[in-house]
This record gives C-alpha cells, sequence and structure tokens, in this order.
C-alpha cells in the first residue's frame, strides 16, 4: 500500500491542517514508512478476538446531575485568543 | 550544608521534619542549582519567586505531619497549574494560562510540596527525545548533546541534575520510564486507572499515566502513594485499596516468581544490554527469588498496535485545538482557513504527523482495517500477560534497547525513534504498572536501566523487587556537573 499526495491532501482536510507541497511530500514520505511498518499487524489471525475497548474494566460509575461549577465564564473566557467580555470571537461565518 | 541537593526526598523530609534544615533552606538551594542549571534547558517556565515565598511562609507555620512538608519540586509542563503557564511543550499552548489545577498536582501541593516551575517535555508528550519541543531540546546531565530521553525529558534531567529532589512525569508508550533509563533514575509508571488524568493535558487517554521519578526507589515509593488516588473526575480513575507504598517497602522478596521473557531478547540489541539482563536476573536469584522462563508470544506486534491505537486517540485529542477557546490563533480569510493555519502553525512536525497517522486510520474505508485491528491485536498482548501472570509474580526486562543516543541522531527517521520504546509500550496496552531501575553503565559510562513490569494494581509489589534488586546493584550515577560554569 502506498500513500500519494492526493490521500495526505484529503487526510490534511479533515484533520484541519493546511500543509504546502513540500511538507505534504515529506508527509508522504514519513506516513509510507510508518505504514509498512504498521503492516506487520496483517500477519495475525483475528477474526474471533475481540477487540480491546476499554484497559479499565469497569463500568461507569453514576453521579447526581448536579451543578459543581458556577459563575466562571470569566475563568472560561479569560485564555481566549479573541473575546469580547461576553462570547468567543471567530471569522465571519455568515455573508 | 552545603550538599542539599544531593540528598534524597527521604533524607530531606527528615532533615525539615528534625528540623536540622528550614523549607527555606532546601528550596533555596534547587532554586540557586536550578539557575546554574541553564543550559540543560529543563524548565520552560520557573516560578522561583513565589516558591521562595511559600517556603518563608511554611517555615512560620510548618505542619510536620505532612508527607512532603515544605519540598521544592518541578512538574512536567503537562500538568495544569492553576495562574501558572502550562504549555505541553507546544507552541499551541504557548499563552495558556490554566484556572484549575490537576488532581495529582493537587494531591502532591496538598502534602506541603511547593511548586519550582514546570519541566520541558516533547510535544505533547509525543517524542522519544525531547526533541519535539516547541521550547528546545533539553540536555541530559550524564554528557553535553546527549539525548535525556522523551517525552518526560526535562523531568529526568531535573532530577538527574538535582534541580529537583523528584518529580512527576507522564507515560503512554515509556515517557517516564525510558527517560529514567538513559539519566540512571528511577521512574515508575503506575497501573492505569491508579492516578487522575484531570487536568493533564490529553495525548492518548487510554494509554496516559502520571506517575513518580525519583533518585531512588524509597523516594519513588513515597511520592507515588501521594498522587495515586481515586478521583471522580476522572472516569476511568479506579477505586481500590491504596497501600502506604512506602512505609510497606521491604526488600523481601524470597521466593517471588519473575518471569524472563523470551521475545524481548530481541535482534540487534547490544550484548551489553543482554549481559545487564543476564546481572539482573542473577540479583533477583541472589535475593531469593526464582525466575522463570516465560513466552508473551504477540510482543513484536506491540509498538504496530500502538502507533496505530495512540495516534488515533491523539488526532481525536487534539481536536480541541482550534484557536477559538484557548491558545495560539493564526490569521484566516475565513473560519475554516482560520482553523486549518492555526493547526498549521501551533503544532511541529512530529505532531502533525500523529494527527495524519490517526486521523487517517480513523477515516471512513480504513477503520476496520487499521484502529479495529489494532484493538483486537490489544486484546491478544493483553492476554499474553494474562496468561504469564498465572505463572510468576512479576517480569524483569531490560527498560529500553541501547543507552540514550547523541541529540539530532534519529530525528530524521521516525521509525527508529519509535523503536526506542519497544519494551515499555506493551506494558501501557496492557494497563499495567512498569519501573525501571538504573542498573549498570555502557562502556560509553552512559546509564542502562531494567524494567520490572507487575500485575495490575500490584505497585508494591514491583517497588519491593526494585528496592531489593537496587540494593543488590549499588548503582552511582556518573554526574560531572559538565555544564556548571
Amino acid at each position: 500500500m502506498s500513500i500519494d499526495l492526493k490521500t495526505i491532501k484529503h487526510i490534511s482536510k479533515l484533520a484541519r491542517i493546511s500543509v504546502d507541497e513540500q511538507r505534504a511530500e515529506k508527509l508522504a514520505g514519513d506516513l509510507n514508512s510508518i505504514f509498512e511498518f504498521i503492516e506487520k499487524l496483517n500477519e495475525l489471525k483475528t477474526d474471533n478476538v475481540e477487540p480491546l475497548t476499554s484497559i479499565a474494566e469497569t463500568t461507569l460509575k453514576l453521579r447526581s446531575d448536579e451543578v459543581k461549577s458556577k459563575n466562571i465564564r470569566e475563568q472560561i473566557i479569560k485564555n481566549s485568543p479573541q473575546d469580547n467580555e461576553d462570547y468567543f470571537v471567530v471569522p465571519k461565518v455568515i455573508e | 550544608m552545603s550538599d542539599i541537593t544531593k540528598q534524597s526526598l527521604t533524607e530531606l523530609v527528615e532533615n525539615i521534619k528534625n528540623k536540622k534544615l528550614s523549607s527555606t533552606d532546601v528550596t533555596k538551594a534547587f532554586i540557586d542549582r536550578s539557575e546554574k542549571s541553564e543550559e540543560l534547558n529543563a524548565y520552560i517556565t520557573n516560578d522561583f519567586t513565589s516558591a521562595l515565598d511559600k517556603a518563608k511562609k511554611f517555615d512560620q507555620k510548618p505542619n510536620l505531619n505532612l508527607k512532603l512538608p515544605g519540598i521544592p519540586m518541578a512538574v512536567k509542563d503537562l500538568f495544569c497549574t492553576k495562574d501558572i503557564k502550562t504549555t505541553a511543550g507546544s507552541k499551541i499552548l504557548n499563552n495558556f494560562v490554566p484556572t484549575y489545577e490537576s488532581t495529582v498536582t493537587e494531591n502532591i501541593w496538598n502534602e506541603g510540596a511547593i511548586l519550582l516551575g514546570k519541566l520541558n517535555c516533547d510535544e505533547f508528550a509525543m517524542g522519544s527525545s525531547n526533541e519535539t519541543s516547541f521550547f528546545g531540546n533539553v540536555q541530559s546531565p550524564i554528557d553535553k548533546n546527549l539525548v535525556p530521553g522523551g517525552s518526560s525529558g526535562g523531568s529526568a534531567s531535573a532530577v538527574a541534575g538535582q534541580l529537583t529532589p523528584v518529580t512527576i512525569g507522564t507515560d503512554t508508550g515509556g515517557s517516564i520510564r525510558q527517560p529514567a533509563s538513559f539519566t540512571g533514575i528511577v521512574g515508575l509508571k503506575p497501573t492505569y486507572g491508579s492516578c487522575s488524568r484531570y487536568g493533564i493535558v490529553a495525548f492518548a487517554s487510554s494509554l496516559d499515566q502520571a506517575g513518580p521519578m525519583a533518585q531512588n526507589v524509597k523516594d519513588c515509593a513515597l511520592l507515588h502513594e501521594v498522587i495515586s488516588s481515586y478521583d471522580s473526575k476522572d472516569a476511568t480513575s479506579i477505586d481500590f485499596k491504596r497501600n502506604h507504598y512506602s512505609k510497606e517497602l521491604t526488600n523481601n522478596i524470597k521466593g517471588k516468581k519473575i518471569g524472563i521473557p523470551k521475545e524481548y531478547r530481541v535482534d540487534g540489541m547490544p550484548k551489553e544490554i543482554e549481559d545487564l539482563w543476564q546481572k539482573g536476573i542473577q540479583y533477583v536469584k541472589d535475593c531469593g527469588a526464582e525466575t522463570i522462563d516465560i513466552s508473551l508470544p504477540n510482543t513484536s506486534y506491540a509498538l504496530p498496535t500502538y502507533y496505530i491505537v495512540a495516534p488515533a486517540e491523539a488526532s481525536s485529542n487534539l481536536a480541541r485545538y482550534d484557536g477559538v477557546k484557548y491558545g495560539f490563533r493564526a490569521k484566516g480569510e475565513n473560519l475554516i482557513d482560520m482553523y486549518e493555519k492555526t493547526r498549521s502553525e501551533g503544532f511541529g512536525a512530529e505532531v502533525q504527523r500523529r494527527i495524519m497517522i490517526g486521523t487517517y486510520v480513523l477515516s471512513s474505508g480504513y477503520y476496520d482495517a487499521y484502529y479495529l485491528k489494532a484493538q483486537k491485536v490489544r486484546k491478544l498482548i493483553k492476554n499474553d500477560f494474562d496468561e504469564a501472570y498465572k505463572k510468576v509474580d512479576a517480569i524483569l526486562t531490560p527498560s529500553t534497547p541501547s543507552s540514550a543516543f547523541k541529540i539530532g541522531e534519529k530525528t530524521n527517521d521516525p521509525v527508529s525513534m519509535y523503536l526506542n520504546d519497544i519494551f515499555t509500550v506493551p506494558v501501557n496496552l496492557a494497563g499495567l504498572p512498569g519501573i525501571s531501575i538504573p542498573a549498570g553503565h555502557d562502556s560509553k559510562g552512559y546509564p542502562l536501566g531494567l524494567q520490572i513490569i507487575g500485575k495490575a494494581f500490584d505497585e508494591q509489589n514491583i517497588l519491593n523487587i526494585a528496592y531489593a534488586m537496587e540494593e543488590k546493584i549499588n548503582f552511582k550515577n556518573r554526574i560531572t556537573d559538565w555544564w556548571i560554569k
């Protein structure tokens, strides 16, 4: 299997990371060598194996639905790269 | 006392309790040495001024019943610390100041310790050499231009270089044990669910665990006892009875059965590592334990499995860095363009590589072939350990397939960098505890470590085995202070 530039462009769209041509070529090379290494897993037959989805074999604990943090808007907004005291601000989305 | 920074945590605690030393004496000594050690680049952010204030305050009204009374401590910059910048070694969090505290660090401050500063690490803990940090690589106190290992490289360097008495790191695939091994210190990766993940910048949530790094096993046990706690704020935290690990520490391991897995004898492993392993086997026998040859047949599939599971989880966890709620934001022509530029400029090369791998293996059409396949192999790897633990109490292996390498030596070849974690990754996949202890030097004089892997929640047992071995090994770290002018 080989990951081509078209695939790299597609993944970078999905991952929301812009890559220029030069980066894309470097990434294609890196990913191909990593996937070559990953393909080793195909040696194993796993048809009847249950996938391991959680390492901690416990059921999630239930808790009462209570508000624990009140009036923390200021704290939440504090680290925002651009704010107007009340909201997160993003570039205009509606024309 | 001029040699304060040479003392172990246990000695410092005792000296503070006996009033032979004040918290101010100890804090000053570590600040002084940290200031002389800038060349190591172990710190990202220091908090020395307020550390000294806190120490003075502690001395005015010392509570000597605490486990870490007035002990200064620097921590990996992956733990959120309230009102102190927390970067995860990334440009994207370069301006992030948490408004809350991680549970693990909160446990530490509640026992009387004082924050010295935040330690360098690979970006988002993705790396094995601390070279992926946005804040530059870390020098090893062992030798100039040698990597300290990673991702907890700043932590390892700071403990080995005596910039902090002990520290905490995080371990997703070996990030505590590998740097501990490279710098001649002790590092414990606890059982998954033992230490809360609340407030730790997430990398791969089913693998991440915080753990102690120290100069000796006893210090490691004491710090582990402080950080391990049940926490309702982490849905995967496990409510089990925790030991007083340092109090219950014993070197009596008579009759313990210790497994030696043949699959860890990998191709191309230097003879020095094999010899060290044989020495380790002899040491545990000398302590009255019995060694048994065992097989963990799926070991060679652990690393490929890890490089599907960890990037998949990372790509999902790191989706939150979008330039909106916190962190770095790049200018864009529209919303999507802003996201894409923010993430392209904010993340470093290794992090982007892993997000790309993760996005690919989770994408439509590839999920079954990669992610589901990896989850199945992960089950087989866990079954291997379950089977082995029917016969043995613990497993002894080398910590790493080589000693530390030079800065820049492996940066151009991601796969050769990944191979560093070949002996540590299976432990994370199976959620087990593992400890690395320094066990010898190679021909270059660089430290080499041995790893003891335990059953889930059996930290006490591996700490005891490590404690017994430590006594026999009598390791002396060769720190020449080369970086101090």
